[in-house]
């Protein structure tokens, strides 16, 4: 393998993993502040592919965009409002399952209405330009996914650290019982981070089906695992850990694929998964909890 | 409820009857299979989901472990039971595309041990994979497992076992069963054994690890060898169902065995009641049966002239995903709860009927 | 003197930088009831959880008549976080999990009760009965255990009416009123056959009446089934009354033992519970 052709894929595994970087954020930090693995995460990226389809049917593309971040807002809030906030005293399977229901239904409804066929993600003629780096040819979107990923990931870092609404969050993800007692309206806190969850995915939804070209109604559950993964992998409720899980995976599966070994590249996530469980169950950032006795 | 002599009478008299009736009703089907082949092909499927169901709620049911990797260990049985019972002559045909393996080639086995072997594949892997996921807690386990079912699809689907598995082309003329008394023979026997289980002194300590596992250890239970073992007899059950499913489908490849299959199985256990064995069977054949009933959604309505919008390929799966989501949300115990099916239950149901109605009224008119 | 049940050893037991037990050497006799006494956050239940395997001891050795059944030394980083009274020695270490101690004869209770809160009464007992069965999974499965599974039950049943629960075998645990839970929760430790029992506040949360009752209970089965107690208790009367001993404990120290008596009259001991400082008494 040629040096450019090694860096050629290094930019595409880290574009790779820019995308899964956004959309593992959401995992971590509804994990945070629900204690629940929000199966329909990867469901709801994969509608923002949909609702990208449809709002580029009838708008240009920078105002197509806006609608699909609104829709797939949306879209989160509403789920966690009916799917999750019911179930929140409710045991931790009982959650689960419902995010497994959630997740069901999401793909079953899109095939509903959008058939079980691959459908064209539109072109945004911007991104898809080819840019010319030393060696390396890569459309726009493959330089802009790392460095859109870190604006937005420094961005929610300064909001989280840095403001009043941020601090809910964190206190709310610290202890949930004792956050209500402080005062601070759990509802709205957990509102908002599904805000800010499904707003990066929709991001990374658009990024990543840019490169895809197509949307079908089951692209969202695998790369939806693979994300909880990374986020596993960087410390359940770890923004920067979720942001390097991403990373590592998005640039492992390029290698395997680069080497030939394309069937594997989804085993590697798993692979992953269960070797940062063996090792550091807690991945790279998280913190222990342990059971009071 | 206490149950007094004379109803035990009855209960005996009643089980026996009934048991009767299934034989009578399957010995009339398999007299007349042309004529109820589909009807028969939904209670096979039923039955066989049945074993997986109540394998799946001895994990999460009774023992409190949620696992997610039930459609792994079907694939592994499934598997098993394809390569050691498709006829030797017609293997060449099989593997065509990709050759045969040696190994393999004249490996032939009559199907009850193809099925048992089936199950002991898949209790071996799992306990591999068991030693180092059941330390994880709650969803940490249920991702680990799904994350194994998916390396043992991959494993499958890969080139370099293309001289085992056919790789995509997947295996096909696995023999069917002979007649339809296997099917739920077989299954009634699996899920009978697993009830014997979970009635037996292990089926409690089962029951006290799902409590609290923390007072469980204090009484002297091995959390890690309960959970093994009770990890290892679900996956045993569940290979054995996989295998089940390669002879009632006749061919296999790896694409059936996805996430979506262990998720169908889920929606069994839920419906039925996380907990209940009676309610697994009953949810696998009302989920299996209605998913087919409901068949009529996937094609366009026309009632009088008048075509109903809603009617499309599809319907039928949206259907069934509110359903579960209802199911989780406002009935979180499903059809039974944790209580299991006894006629003192029913006929108690059925004196009970004209009392709920006047209490409604009651509590109408206030 | 009579035979030595428990023996703890320099156990210290470190979280991160906080020492909870700090080098506690103390002995349970045959036949003896001691209590462990300490204001809150003293690291009487830390010392409970080192013993049973539930926490391993970050330095110190537990033996059990006679025998070493955990031992340990600082490992890894925390040889170097290692801030506890006692010197830190190289061991050989040697780990348990709790369920392996239970069945060397050491059961305990919770401070907040551990109940199997969907099981009945008569299946909390009859758990701790399958640890000593000789059964195995298809031996149990296909009923060839028919005997042992008699005598199980029937043992159960048996320590339920010594502790008059038995006309309650069929409630569900979690339905009973608090006193009988607690009583529930020491006949299922009583069920795992052991000869030393620790027990975790078992009077909290009751009152006077029941303290008393409770108190008459312990001084009873320690009678009944031979057994030594070891406990943590903040009601004084009923410590005061039944122990044979006393061991206090203060921000993970050991700061006085003795008999009762002789705690009671302890400077050391009324300045750690009042937290009068001798600033304050001059």
């Amino acid at each position: 393998m040629s040096f450019t052709t090694f860096l050629q894929q290094c930019m595409t595994g880290i574009s790779l993993g820019g995308a899964y970087a956004l959309i593992a954020i959401g995992y971590t930090m509804v994990y945070g502040v629900l204690r629940l693995i929000n199966f329909a995460h990867g469901d709801i990226f994969m509608m923002a592919g949909y609702f990208m389809i449809f709002a580029m049917a009838s708008f240009p593309w920078f105002v197509a965009i806006p609608i699909v971040l609104i829709a797939t807002v949306l879209l989160g809030v509403v789920i966690e409002r009916v799917a999750y906030r019911p179930l929140r005293n409710a045991p931790r399977m009982s959650a689960m399952i419902s995010a497994i229901g959630v997740s069901y239904l999401l793909q079953n409804l899109a095939t509903y209405l959008f058939t079980a066929l691959p459908k064209g993600y539109p072109e945004i003629p911007v991104l898809k330009r080819i840019f010319q780096i030393g060696g390396i040819s890569a459309s726009l979107v493959t330089f802009l996914t790392p460095v859109l990923t870190l604006v937005l990931v420094y961005l929610l870092i300064t909001l989280i650290n840095h403001t009043k609404i941020g601090m809910a969050i964190r206190a709310v993800s610290r202890d949930y019982e004792t956050a209500q007692l402080m005062g601070i309206k759990i509802n709205r806190t957990i509102t908002l981070v599904f805000v800010i969850g499904s707003l990066l995915a929709g991001v990374g939804s658009i990024l990543y089906f840019t490169d895809r070209m197509t949307v079908f109604p089951f692209s969202g559950s695998l790369p939806g695992l693979k994300c909880f993964v990374a986020a596993v992998f960087g410390g359940i409720g770890s923004i920067p850990g979720a942001v390097i899980g991403g990373f590592v995976l998005g640039l492992g599966e390029t290698a395997l694929v680069a080497m030939g070994q394309s069937t594997f590249s989804d085993a590697f996530t798993f692979v992953l998964l269960i070797v940062i469980l063996l090792f550091k169950p807690t991945g790279l950032f998280g913190e222990k909890a342990t059971d009071k006795v | 409820m206490k149950t007094t002599n004379k109803n035990r009478t009855r209960n005996i008299i009643l089980t026996a009857l009934s048991f009767a009736l299934v034989l009578g009703i399957l010995a009339y089907l398999q007299g007349n299979r042309a004529q109820y082949s589909y009807a028969i092909s939904i209670l096979e499927r039923s039955a066989i989901y049945a074993v997986v169901a109540v394998a799946m709620n001895l994990l999460n049911g009774f023992t409190g472990l949620f696992s997610l990797g039930q459609a792994g260990f079907m694939a592994l049985g499934a598997y098993t039971v394809g390569i050691l019972t498709i006829p030797v002559e017609l293997r060449e045909s099989v593997y065509y595309m990709n050759g045969i393996s040696d190994v393999i080639k004249n490996l032939h086995a009559p199907f009850g041990a193809a099925l048992i072997i089936a199950g002991l594949v898949a209790a071996l892997v799992a306990a591999l994979i068991g030693i180092p996921v059941l330390r994880l807690k709650s969803d940490y386990l249920a991702i680990a497992t799904l994350g194994f079912a998916e390396i043992i699809r991959a494993l499958i689907a890969s080139p370099q076992l293309d001289r085992i598995t056919n790789g995509s082309y997947g295996l096909n003329n696995i023999p069917k069963f002979p007649n339809i008394f296997y099917t739920f023979g077989i299954a009634a026997l699996c899920i009978l054994l697993i009830i014997l289980v979970i009635h037996s002194s292990y089926g409690r300590a089962f029951k006290a690890i799902r409590e609290d596992e923390i007072a469980a250890e204090s009484m002297g239970i091995n959390l890690f060898r309960h959970k093994e073992l009770a990890f290892v007899i679900s996956s045993f059950f569940t290979g054995v169902a996989g295998g089940m499913l390669a002879m009632f489908m006749q061919s296999i490849d790896s694409k059936t065995f996805q996430v979506s299959l262990t998720y169908d199985m889920l929606l069994i256990v839920v419906i039925g009641g996380i907990g209940s064995i009676t309610g697994s069977v009953l949810g696998a054949f009302l989920v299996t049966a209605g998913r087919e009933w409901l068949r009529f959604c996937d094609n366009p309505l026309t009632i009088g002239g008048v075509n109903i919008p809603l009617f499309r390929p599809g319907f039928r799966m949206v259907i069934f995903s509110i359903l579960l989501m209802v199911v989780v949300l406002f009935y979180r115990k499903g059809l039974m709860g944790t209580n299991e099916f006894s006629w003192d239950g029913l006929f108690g149901l059925i004196k009970n009927i004209p009392g709920r109605f006047r209490r409604k009224r009651k509590g109408g008119a206030q | 003197m009579a035979k030595n049940v428990l023996h703890m050893e320099q156990i210290t037991m470190q979280f991160e930088g906080v020492v909870a037990v700090n080098g506690l050497t103390l002995d349970v006799n045959e036949g003896e009831i001691v209590a462990l006494i300490g204001p809150n956050g003293a690291g009487k239940t830390t010392a409970f959880n080192c013993v049973t395997g539930i926490y391993e001891p970050t330095l110190g050795e537990v033996s059990f008549q006679g025998k070493t059944i955990l031992r340990n030394c600082p490992q890894g980083k925390m040889k170097k976080l290692y801030a506890g009274d006692a010197p830190m020695v190289e061991v050989k270490p040697l780990i348990q999990t709790p369920d392996a101690i239970t069945k060397m004869g050491i059961a305990r209770t919770f401070q907040n009760i551990r109940l199997f809160g969907n099981l009945s009464v008569f299946e909390n007992v009859l758990i701790a009965k399958h640890m000593r069965a000789k059964q195995n999974i298809f031996s149990a499965a296909l009923r060839l255990n028919y005997k042992e599974e008699q005598r199980m039950r029937r043992e159960a049943m048996e320590l339920l009416e010594q502790q008059n629960l038995a006309h309650l075998k069929d409630e569900i645990a979690s339905s009973l009123p608090y006193g009988l839970q607690r009583r529930l929760e020491i006949a299922r430790a009583l069920a795992t056959e052991p000869s030393l029992l620790l027990l975790d506040e078992p009077a909290a949360g009751m009152n006077p009446q029941e303290t008393l009752e409770l108190t008459q209970f312990i001084a009873q089965i320690r009678q009944d089934y031979h057994l030594s107690v070891f406990m943590i208790e903040h009601h004084m009367d009923l410590v005061m009354e039944i122990s044979d001993r006393i061991y206090v404990l203060d921000f993970g120290r050991l700061i006085a033992q003795g008999t009762p008596d002789e705690i009671q009259n302890n400077d050391r001991v009324i300045e750690a519970y009042l937290g009068v400082t001798h600033d304050a008494e001059n």
